[in-house]
């Protein structure tokens, strides 16, 4: 195997690893909150459509004559937007979650559904049309060298990525307003009997992992496939979820986690390419199942194996009840 | 016409339940045929359900006020295809169109509950009275991109990305491989399954798999342009199928397999109105208008465009198969003598590789 192909092979396996990465690190602060969002799915979906229809928007050619800068920035407020639209079906489940009490588990399937369903209807506009791929932020000289590209050849997001396991890491682990919103995940009533605010601290930590789901999805449509396609995150949202249970809720483990799902998946690939398969097509098809027992049996014993799970994760807050 | 999403289909399959005795007393003159669809994908996709869709509002533009068609998209390929096909019968549609090889048992489970409606199941192999198989002869003209691919490739290994393995995306292979080996008798077919139709994010990762093993000819059997758009960005070449996809690899997509449903469509809802619909199989290809390919990349040098234009006229006027021995498969055993086209019968249930398939 040579040098070339490895380096080939490692920038899909950060293709494939990055939107979950993404996603999981803005469900981790919402989780550590002690809000429990299923619906990474559909804020992914809506970020990824906004994310691609702003960029669309902005590369039309009258705009582009009109304001040649346009083009430039366009994917750039593509991304602004992801975060946006992710942020703002979010906080309709925060607002049933956390304003009206509602069951978290159930609010979160509605976001999947709402998420898949408007994503799908308002993207029927852009079926069939594609945007240049931002999958570069270095000079040519450094992206597209054959050696220099493992550390230089990425889109934006990937380092963006790093930035934010990094910057949530220090931020839950380091800072004091980490400590609070811990404090409001482990024991809401103290939190608020000592004047903390756990609405307004949840409606934040849920609205952060709204804007990094929304990022995530975008990393779909403007990064790997410069593209609309309904549901085209196939599912990745489940797997960014499973993989804060499976880190423990932690944000090194997230990292590590993430960049394994990818690896697993690009060895899958080249396994079955190279003509053979250490395991038969079916094992591989049933991994997700598998894993899901797997994460059920972690969850079932998180008080052991250095998990950090938040102990009101799931419990609506209702103060005076 | 109307669009029924899952949830609201489920929601008045009550109603629908309690009227269906009254309708089923309907006689068919009095009123549009009521054509429904059961599609695997979002109409979106540009591709698989989004040829069938096409091919259903043709169906509809063409048969006027006779009938109305509704779809019900993105239905699973498992028991839950059930409620969803027996809610489409209850709602007093009479003609059923499941256009997905997934929805196999689904079908005839329903079908038996209502043996007066219509069933159309999409590359299946298993029939009834009041259910018919259809399919396309996709892999005709897959033998064009293999027939392309064996006179260009410069690296001699060409890469096929499938989903499952199905009889029908076996003949794509199979027919690819072909037609590559007739030019370059030694090229290599890397073929790569993603267990999955519509997945772009792994499509294109698949995608990029084979390029950097070398593939410099990438034909889809999945359902979205990803693939071509990794094509593009390493500067191979590749085929996109169900729709014309060139307009997301202006460079690298050479042409792409459509998927002509109308005729069909048109055909069978004609003849329900009639009264004239009969169980049977039909395999509709190029030489009855259902399979064409879109036109070529202007790239394209003219002897290569010729020899692509001499298949299809071949698979239309029946002087060309692409299917004909000596046929080999992987481990060397010779199935299909030299000479012998092969027929439709083990063609619709083929589960191997020619020689030459890896993967």
């Amino acid at each position: 195997m040579s040098l070339d192909l490895v380096i080939a092979a490692f920038l899909t396996v950060v293709n494939l690893s990055t939107p979950i990465l993404l996603a999981a690190t803005g469900e981790l602060v919402a989780e550590k909150s002690g809000v429990l969002n299923l619906g990474v799915e559909g804020m992914m979906l809506c970020g990824a459509l906004a994310g691609f229809a702003v960029t669309f928007a902005c590369s039309d050619p009258d705009l582009a004559d009109a304001y040649p800068w346009l083009a430039a920035v366009g994917p750039w407020l593509g991304v602004i937007s992801a975060a946006v639209a992710g942020l703002l079906s979010s906080l309709l489940f925060g607002f049933m979650v956390l304003t009206l009490g509602a069951n978290q588990v159930a609010s979160g399937l509605a976001l999947v559904i709402f998420g898949t369903g408007i994503s799908s209807l308002i993207g029927t506009g852009y079926v069939g049309v594609a945007i240049q791929p931002f999958d570069q932020v270095f000079p040519d000289a450094l992206a597209q060298a054959p050696i220099a590209r493992v550390l230089f050849g990425y889109s934006p997001l990937v380092y963006f990525a790093f930035l934010m396991v990094a910057a949530v890491g220090w931020f839950l682990s380091r800072s004091r307003a980490g400590l609070v919103l811990r404090a409001v995940g482990e024991n809401d009533l103290s939190a608020h009997s000592i004047g903390y605010s756990v609405i307004g601290v949840r409606y934040l930590a849920v609205m952060f992992g709204g804007a990094m789901a929304g990022i995530g999805g975008a990393y779909f449509s403007m990064v790997i496939t410069p593209l609309w396609a309904e549901r085209m995150t196939a599912g990745r949202g489940w797997i960014a979820l499973a993989l804060v249970v499976f880190s423990g809720w932690r944000a090194g483990r997230l990292l590590g986690g993430a960049y394994f799902f990818g690896l697993f998946m690009t060895l899958e690939l080249y396994a079955k390419a190279s003509g053979f398969s250490f395991l038969p097509s079916q094992f591989w098809a049933s991994m997700p199942y598998l894993m899901a027992v797997l994460v059920l049996a972690v969850m079932s014993a998180r008080s052991r194996g250095g998990s950090e799970a938040p102990a009101c994760l799931g419990k609506p807050f209702i103060p005076d009840a | 016409m109307t669009m029924i999403n899952r949830r609201s289909l489920i929601k008045s399959a009550g109603a629908a339940a309690f009227a269906a005795p009254f309708i089923n007393k309907v006689a068919l003159g009095d009123e549009p045929l009521k054509v429904g669809y059961i599609f695997l994908g979002p109409v979106g996709d540009w591709g698989w359900t989004w040829a069938h869709e096409k091919g259903r509002k043709e169906m509809v533009a063409a048969l006027g006020g006779k009938v109305t068609a509704d779809y019900v998209e993105n239905v699973n390929e498992d028991q839950s295809a059930i409620p969803v096909i027996r809610d489409l019968a209850k709602q007093g549609h009479k003609l059923i169109f499941t256009t997905s090889f997934g929805y196999m048992d689904q079908t005839l489970a329903v079908a038996k509950e209502f043996p007066d409606v219509k069933f159309e199941h999409c590359t299946g192999y298993k029939r009834a009275d009041n259910v018919a198989t259809y399919n396309n002869r996709f892999h005709e003209a897959r033998s064009v991109m293999g027939k392309i691919s064996g006179m260009m490739s410069k690296t001699g290994v060409i890469g096929y990305l499938g989903s499952f393995k199905v009889p029908e995306v076996v003949m794509g292979v199979n027919s690819y491989a072909m037609a590559a080996q007739s030019v370059n008798p030694n090229i290599k077919v890397k073929l790569l399954m993603i267990d999955s139709w519509l997945d772009p994010a792994k499509e294109s990762a698949a995608a990029e798999t084979l390029a950097n093993l070398g593939c410099d000819f990438i034909t889809t059997h999945t359902d979205s342009p990803a693939a071509l758009q990794v094509c593009e960005k390493k500067k191979i070449f590749g085929f996109g199928q169900g729709a014309d996809m060139s307009r997301f690899a202006p460079h690298a997509c050479l042409t792409s397999i459509l998927d002509i449903w109308s005729p069909y469509y048109i055909s069978r809802a004609k003849a329900v109105l009639e009264g004239s619909w009969k169980s049977g199989d039909s395999w509709w290809g190029v030489k009855d208008g259902s399979v064409k390919i879109a036109p070529y990349n202007k790239s394209l040098p003219e002897n290569i465009k010729a020899e692509g234009d001499k298949i299809m006229k071949g698979w239309a006027d029946g002087s060309y198969d692409v299917f004909t021995g000596p046929m080999v498969d992987q481990s060397g055993k010779e199935r299909l003598a030299k000479g012998v086209r092969m027929e439709d019968k083990d063609l619709a249930v083929i589960d191997w590789y020619v020689k030459g398939v890896e993967g």
